[in-house]
């Protein structure tokens, strides 16, 4: 068969070859009923393929389209307001989306300013500091505990966490803290802090882990370049490292992000689920997940299907905008270093 | 001080603080783990295994629907979502290149960033809505629109290792694409891809959110696929915000299960990508 002779990386050109050879094996009569039906398996073989593969860009179509178009009554019936307002009332089918969206944002902001410095600052003593057989053994461990369920980690938040924050956290706080904006109420445990530090918790383990490999992509030669100039091996870490993997960094942090804000499970189960717009870190609180996750299944009317829909639309919209700046970010650092792998 | 020892304190003062970095992301992973283990082991017993929860007020039952249901659902959406998300990664390691496998990488990407209860919002509109009801089969969709891009993305890795001189070889042999695909290029990059469909086992095994409006939960045992299904992510949620002592015991005895599955699994996958070339 000639085609086979310049198989290549492109299978699609080989195709091409194989049609070409098709033309000039005729000729050859005995095989060529046998050439037939070999082509024809590969036709149908890349139309399988072709269509499976395809139905990845449908799939993701399908779901933009249910989503925006399940909106539709409630985009047509409260225009902007639903961003504005933070009326949630079923009976009167009054939505606004306003308690859902501060409360996600802010959680995720603080989850987010809380595990930043611990998990870069992990991940450098991973990758330049300890032996890399135990950091590897540390990192290992990091990325098990990635894998744990949400629901676990709500489970040990609303049996374990939330209890001793009403016991000692919350009460500490509201002593010596309760004249500040942040730390009046009375001690609920579950509540925005809940929310706020299971997050950090769930993040941390993303944000070391892809900060670690960023920091591995970085290239040996700038270590020993800081090194044989005299740096003690901070400046080589803050002046070759860190400056190199720095928008692969901030990637991470914003993938965590990502996966902050569209954290349903353990979220819901301590933060309280109170729709209201709170300065207090202790009050209960409310995310979009949350609510989609305690009202969708028993919906009053359809009004408020649509409502809960378009705060899924809005969810989808801000979490595909950060997964594709974070993508693009982490993407600029390690493309040279390796090609796939965990991070594309 | 001068400028050296200086220079040197600021190292040492900054090696500490990362150090204390590490010591803080590690301790409240390690208590966590440590919860779910001494809970998970004092409430765990045959009968989690065999029996189906007791009602409010009794004590004792298990998650043996759960546990049951779960492995349905599993089956169900890999049945739905490894097809779609091996031939996909064939397309794109033998045939691809040019800017439509960008889109359909790009496109699994982003189907990987969505937030799991969406999918379950898209799976409730797709199949419960039409269906008129929550079931089963509503559950492995959702599950399987989690699982298919995480396939898809491995299984195109681990092809793509797969030296092409062995593809060379099979065709020089006259053996048809599609045979050298099944027989010499899937089978060489096996394991890899094997590890692939258990990251995404061990991934929809935990996931909740999609099944919380598509599989809805169920305290019996479920006889048709067409009508709501336990899972134990569902029980060990239910369960945890009850206020009963007796089924949060239930519910750090699930925990420990399904800890231990994704321990289990991830163990197996490093096991396996050790074994490679």
């Amino acid at each position: 068969m000639p085609a086979s002779s310049e198989s290549g990386r492109n299978m699609k050109n080989d195709n091409c070859a194989i049609e070409a050879g098709a033309g000039s094996i005729v000729e050859t009569g005995s095989s060529l009923q046998k050439m037939k039906k070999m082509l024809n398996g590969d036709f149908i073989f890349k139309g399988i393929t072709v269509f499976f593969a395809f139905s990845i860009i449908l799939i993701l179509l399908l779901m933009l389209f249910e989503m925006t178009s399940q909106s539709l009554p409630s985009i047509r019936k409260f225009g902007w307001d639903f961003i504005y307002s933070s009326q949630w009332d079923a009976v009167t089918e009054e939505f606004g989306a306003l308690p859902f969206i501060f409360g996600s944002v802010v959680s995720s902001i603080l989850a987010l300013l809380l595990a930043t410095p611990l998990s870069v600052g992990a991940a450098i003593f991973l990758t330049e500091i300890t032996p890399r057989k135990i950091g590897g053994i540390i990192s290992s461990l990091v990325e098990l505990l990635a894998a744990i369920p949400s629901v676990i980690y709500g489970l040990w938040g609303v049996l374990v966490m939330a209890p001793w924050l009403q016991r000692t956290v919350q009460p500490f706080l509201i002593e010596h803290f309760g004249s500040l904006p942040f730390f009046q109420g009375a001690p609920y445990g579950v509540s925005m802090l809940a929310a706020v530090l299971i997050l950090m918790i769930m993040v941390i383990p993303i944000i070391t882990s892809i900060t670690k490999e960023i920091l591995m992509a970085v290239p040996q030669s700038q270590r020993e370049a800081a090194i044989a100039l005299g740096a003690t091996r901070w400046e080589m870490i803050r002046m070759a490292v860190l400056p190199y993997g720095r928008s692969g960094i901030l990637g991470s942090v914003i993938l965590g992000l990502g996966r902050a804000i569209g954290e349903t499970m353990a979220v819901t189960m301590v933060i309280g689920n109170t729709p209201q717009i709170s300065l207090s870190l202790l009050n209960p609180a409310y995310t979009m997940p949350s609510v989609i996750a305690n009202e969708f299944a028993e919906t009053t009317s359809d009004m408020h299907a649509s409502a809960l829909m378009e705060i899924g639309l809005i969810l989808l919209a801000v979490t595909l905008i950060i997964n594709i700046i974070a993508r693009f970010l982490v993407w600029s650092v390690t493309r040279g270093e390796s090609r796939g792998g965990m991070i594309q | 001080m001068t400028g050296v020892k200086l220079r040197k304190a600021k190292n040492v003062l900054m090696t500490l603080l990362m150090l204390a970095a590490t010591a803080a992301i590690l301790f409240p992973l390690v208590i966590i783990f440590a919860h779910i283990v001494k809970m998970g082991f004092s409430s765990i017993s045959l009968d989690f295994f065999l029996h189906i929860p007791k009602p409010t007020g009794e004590t004792g039952g298990g998650m043996a629907n759960g546990m049951l249901g779960s492995l349905v659902l599993i089956g169900m959406a890999s049945a739905i979502g490894l097809p779609i998300g091996i031939f996909g990664a064939i397309y794109l390691s033998e045939y691809g290149g040019g800017r439509i496998s960008k889109v359909i990488r790009f496109a699994a990407d982003v189907l990987n960033g969505i937030p799991s209860i969406i999918t379950g919002m898209v799976a409730y509109t797709l199949i419960v809505v039409p269906m008129k009801g929550f079931s089963a089969f509503a559950g492995a969709v959702a599950l399987a629109l989690i699982m298919t891009p995480i396939v898809l993305r491995t299984a195109e890795e681990q092809l793509k290792l797969v030296p092409n001189s062995l593809r060379e070889a099979s065709l020089a042999l006259g053996v048809p694409l599609w045979r050298t695909t099944f027989k010499v290029t899937l089978r060489s990059a096996m394991t890899g891809v094997m590890t692939g469909v258990l990251l995404a086992v061990a991934r929809i095994a935990g996931e909740t959110a999609p099944l919380l409006f598509t599989a809805l939960g169920n305290m019996f045992w479920s006889k048709k696929l067409t009508e709501p299904i336990a899972a134990m992510p569902l029980q060990i949620f239910n369960f945890a915000i009850s206020p009963y002592e007796d089924w949060h015991r239930l519910a750090w005895a699930g925990a420990l299960v399904l800890v231990t599955l994704m321990f289990t699994i991830s163990l197996a996958t490093r096991y396996f990508s050790r074994q490679k070339y």
